[in-house]
Formats: C-alpha cells, structure tokens, sequence
C-alpha cells in the first residue's frame, strides 16, 4: 500500500505517471513495442501491493482457514476476515457477513439463481434482464428458468446502446420476482441507472441483482444508496487475483437461502440424519476458498480507495472523450455504443476491415485489445453485426496510448483501404 | 509492418475483396455449416460431385480476411479433384498452418502456401481452417454444424 498511501497523505491530485509505476507489467516490450494495453474489460493488471500481498502470503502466512490452533492458521484466519471488512468498506455494505466470496461474477449470479431463485420462482414466473446483459447475467436465468418453469423477460436498448427505462418498468408485472442487470455494459460501456431501476423494482416489491463486474473499478458503488439487494463482482477486473469474487447479499435475503453448495467450512454440525449450516457468510463458502486470492482482492481494494475514484474517475473520463474523438477521426470507423452516460469502453467496427483483423494488426505494434462479440451476443445481433473491437482504458492508461491505438488503426486502413 | 505483410499477403487481400466462388450452390450434392464460436463466423460449403471428383464447389458467409480469402482459395483448390486428393490436401494444409517446421509439398498446395504465415498467429489458426474444417465435413457427408472449438 506504501505508494498509493503516500501519494494520499501527501495530498497529490490523482497522477497516472504515478500509478503507472505501481504496475510492473506496463514496461513489458510486445513484439518490439512498449505494450499498450486497452483490454481492462477483459482483465485489468496488477499493482505491487497486489502482487506483494500475494507473494508474502505465500511466502511467510500460507495455512489453511478456521480450522487449526495454530499461529500460522490463526493469522491466514484473521487476513481471510480482514479482507471481507475491506470489500466491505469498497461497497459500503452494512456488514460484512453480507460479503460472500465466490470464484467470480459469474458464481455470483449463478449462486442467487440457483439459492434464490429456486425458493422464490416457480411455473409462470419471470426474470426481469435487459438486452445488454453479459452471458453471465443470462444463462444462469435460462438455467433457472428451465429448472422451475419460469422465464425470462428482456428490457430492450435503444440505437445508443441506452437502456429503455420505462420499457423496463412496463415489463415489471405480477409474475416478476427478480430484476438483474449490469452496472456497466462491458461491450457497450453503458452505465445504467441502477439506483432508478432499484427504486422501480422495489416499488413494485421485487428485489434487483446488479452485475457489477465491470462497474466497481471505475467508480464508487455504495450498495447502500443503491440499495440493491444483490451485488456481483469479480476480482480480476478490480486489479485483483483472478478466482476471486464476491457477492454482495442484503442480510435479510441471504440468511433466509438455502446453501448453494455443501462441503467442508459451511456447516456448523454434521451427522448422517441432519446438517445445520453455518452462519453467513460461511453457509455460502463450502470447502477451503481462494484465501490467497481474498487476501489480494482486498489489498487491491484498499490500493483503490487510497487513489480515490474522484481522480480515477476524472482521470478515465478524459481518456473516453479524448479516445471518442480520437476514433471518430478514423476513416469508416463507427463507434458501437454512444449512450450519454458511459464509461471505458471504446468499441467499434471498421468497414472493409474484420474485427479480428483489426486485433492482428494493432498488435503487430503492440497494442492489446479484445475483438469478438465479448460474450453478449445478443448486442451484436441488436447492431447487426458479428463482432465488434473493443479498446477499453483504466486508470493506467494515458492519451499517449489512445494515440499510439488511432496510430496502429492508420496501419488497418492500409491494410484494407476504403 | 513487413512481419504482417507475411499474414496478409496480397493474394489474401485480393480474395478477401474480390472472393472466389461465392455464393450457393441450387440442389448441391453435399452441403455443411461451419462455425467459430470465438469470433462468430459463420460459413457454409455446397459440393457438387461426380462420382468420386468434385466438379463444382463455392462457400457463403462472412468472416475475417484470413477466413474469407482461406475459403476462396479452397475452392480454387479443390475444384476437379477426387475426394481423396481433397482429403489430402486437407491434411497437407493443416500441417501448412500449425506446424512452422513441418515439411509440406508446395507443388501440392500451389497457392496455398500463402497461408504460410498463420503458423505464426496461433490465433488465427481457425480463421484459416474453419473452411477446410467445414468442406472435410460436406467431403465425408456429415451434417453436423463444424466447430472450430
């Protein structure tokens, strides 16, 4: 934590030169070139206290969890414990029993479909999503909706890649037991106005997941304000380890859930006649869990709430007008995705020139970014097109690598003039 | 740019423009989907036969410049051959575009060999056999959608 803390107390407005150095991997040369990397939506990379947390954990506090007397095993405990206060504080959640760690977002979600939505669905009922959603916010529903005979319904999105709002309150109806959708669109970077669309569900009676996987390392999330009664995150995209995340739960709603898997840690006794389960957040968290991985998704937490996301938000909000007005300038390039309120992600298609071709060429000089459908295949079929590419900027990025991104498209419209 | 100019060669470019054989088939004797579920392209293949040669092939779909002009030149290729010189062919030109230090036959593969620099692109490795992926299966009558995964 010894740069970004000193960098607070010093009182330093939010410089990326700075936070640039917390991160090792950007000096890395790719194929003779110093590594632009515009994939954060993929994956961000890692600071050094990230790195250090999970290599002194490894190195000097290695042993299993809430189990042996010993030192070793106490300390592992208390680090485990002292990471789910600091994701705590990063979502501002009531409590920290309300934080369960999963795998990922994807285990998140997959967990309140199948705990929750299992004792709350039935024949005839629906799930409430919008057309933006990851395949991680859809399959999950399919599954659920193919277990209990339920269904799902589909908010519809606008040529802006912009949620409808009053579409999505006109399709909250009687058989509506649970509203999920993203945060922040990882194909489109549309940031939906979940406190809003919280607001209307709940009015209505039905609780809202967010997925906030690409959400929570560009801006604050106060679960409390938002006042959602789910919360998925990944670790990965939050400069964490990856097979981390976590699952923020409303204490009310998680308590009264059944276990989502059985095991070892979750249980409070055992005999072959009965099981009783543990409390939260331990009834959620069968079997030893990815303790290095918490402990580094909190230390990467703590590295963020030290920065402070006024300047990282500043700071990324100026990489995205910039990079917009940057790529409009591109010759037959046409931006997928302009909703007013948007953050990080720069999609696009280039006429005459294959998204996959695009990712080929830019990386030839050096620049990282993701090209396909970005596991929302509904949104390419919303704009009609296969794939999209997709430069998407976090905190390190500098309009240098915005620059050197428009310099390396120039060699695609050589390739494949218009 | 030169080390690209290997991937993207200009006969590439050009059948990515101007594609060979474009188009379906009316009442082919042999048809297959194909499918590359990391990038969504999708590709089919019409085969006309007699007997054990084929006398007339074309493709439809869309896809990246690898994957279009692969197709293109595929069907240049094959075009007159018996089935068992399209099989090896498809062999040959796996092993073209996998393996940097294999040995292939350039008197065989003729313009093939352009797609001598995919090797180099593990990535991309699908984007140029997803067409011979799809063509082996309308070849050997299967009608299951090919996947590249």
């Amino acid at each position: 934590m010894d740069t970004a803390d000193a960098a607070t107390a010093a009182g330093l407005s939010f410089d990326v030169d700075r936070i640039r150095q917390d991160f090792p991997i950007l000096t890395r040369m790719i194929r003779e070139h110093r590594l632009v990397y515009l994939d954060n939506a993929a994956t961000t990379q890692k600071p050094k206290p990230v790195l250090d947390t999970l290599s002194r954990y490894y190195s000097t506090g290695n042993a299993n969890i809430h189990r042996g007397v010993h030192m070793l095993s106490e300390e592992a405990t208390a680090a485990y414990s002292q990471a789910r206060v600091q994701l705590q504080r990063l979502l501002n959640a009531r409590d920290a029993r309300e934080i369960v760690f999963t795998r990922n977002s994807t285990e998140s979600i997959n967990l309140v479909a199948q705990s929750y939505g299992r004792r709350h669905l039935g024949p005839g009922d629906e799930v409430l999503i919008t057309h933006m959603e990851h395949h991680s916010n859809i399959v999950p529903w399919q599954l659920l909706c193919e277990q209990v005979g339920a269904r799902i319904q589909v908010a519809p999105i606008d040529d802006s890649g912009t949620l409808q709002l009053d579409e999505l309150e006109r399709l909250i109806g009687p058989r509506t037991r649970l509203v999920s959708v993203v945060h922040l669109s990882n194909s489109l970077g549309t940031i939906n106005p979940v406190k809003q669309i919280v607001e209307i569900a709940h009015a209505r009676g039905v609780p809202v997941l967010i997925d906030g996987s690409q959400a929570v390392y560009h801006m604050p999330v106060d679960v409390q304000t938002i006042d959602c009664d789910f919360y998925a995150l990944t670790g990965h995209k939050l400069y964490g380890p990856t097979g981390i995340g976590v699952l923020y739960g409303r204490e009310a709603l998680l308590d009264q859930m059944p276990p989502y898997q059985g095991g070892g840690d979750m249980i409070r006794s055992v005999t072959f006649e009965k099981t009783t389960y543990a409390d939260l957040p331990h009834k959620f968290e069968a079997g030893t869990p990815h303790i290095a991985g918490a402990i580094g998704l909190g230390a990467a937490a703590d590295y963020l709430m030290a920065i402070g996301f006024d300047g990282i938000g500043t700071h990324e909000a100026d990489l995205l007008a910039y990079g917009t007005a940057a790529l409009s300038d591109v010759k037959g390039l046409r931006l997928i995705g302009t909703a007013a309120n948007k953050a990080s992600i720069l999609a696009f298609v280039m006429k005459g020139a294959h998204p996959h071709d695009i990712g080929t060429i830019v990386d030839t000089e050096g620049v990282a970014i993701r090209t396909g459908h970005h596991c929302t295949q509904p949104v390419m079929d919303r704009f009609g097109v296969p794939a999209t590419a997709r430069a998407s900027v976090a905190m390190y990025n500098t309009r240098d690598e915005i620059d050197a991104l428009v310099r390396a498209l120039e060699r695609v419209r050589e390739m494949f003039p218009v | 740019m030169s080390e690209l100019r290997d991937l993207y060669q200009e006969v590439i470019l050009d059948h990515n423009k101007y594609p060979h054989n474009f188009g379906e088939l009316d009442g082919a004797d042999r048809h297959a989907d194909g499918f590359n579920p990391l990038c969504g392209d999708k590709l089919a293949i019409y085969v006309n036969l007699d007997g054990d040669i084929i006398t007339d092939v074309s493709f439809l779909g869309s896809g990246c410049a690898i994957s279009k002009a692969s197709a293109s030149l595929m069907t240049d290729a094959v075009k007159g051959k018996t089935l068992t010189e399209t099989r090896s062919l498809f062999d040959q030109f796996l092993t073209l575009v996998t393996d940097a230090d294999a040995r292939v036959d350039d008197a065989v593969l003729g313009k093939l060999a352009v797609f001598a620099g995919v090797c180099d692109y593990p990535t991309r490795v699908k984007c140029a056999s997803l067409a011979w992926h799809t063509l082996r299966a309308a070849v050997d009558d299967r009608h299951e959608v090919v996947s590249t995964e």
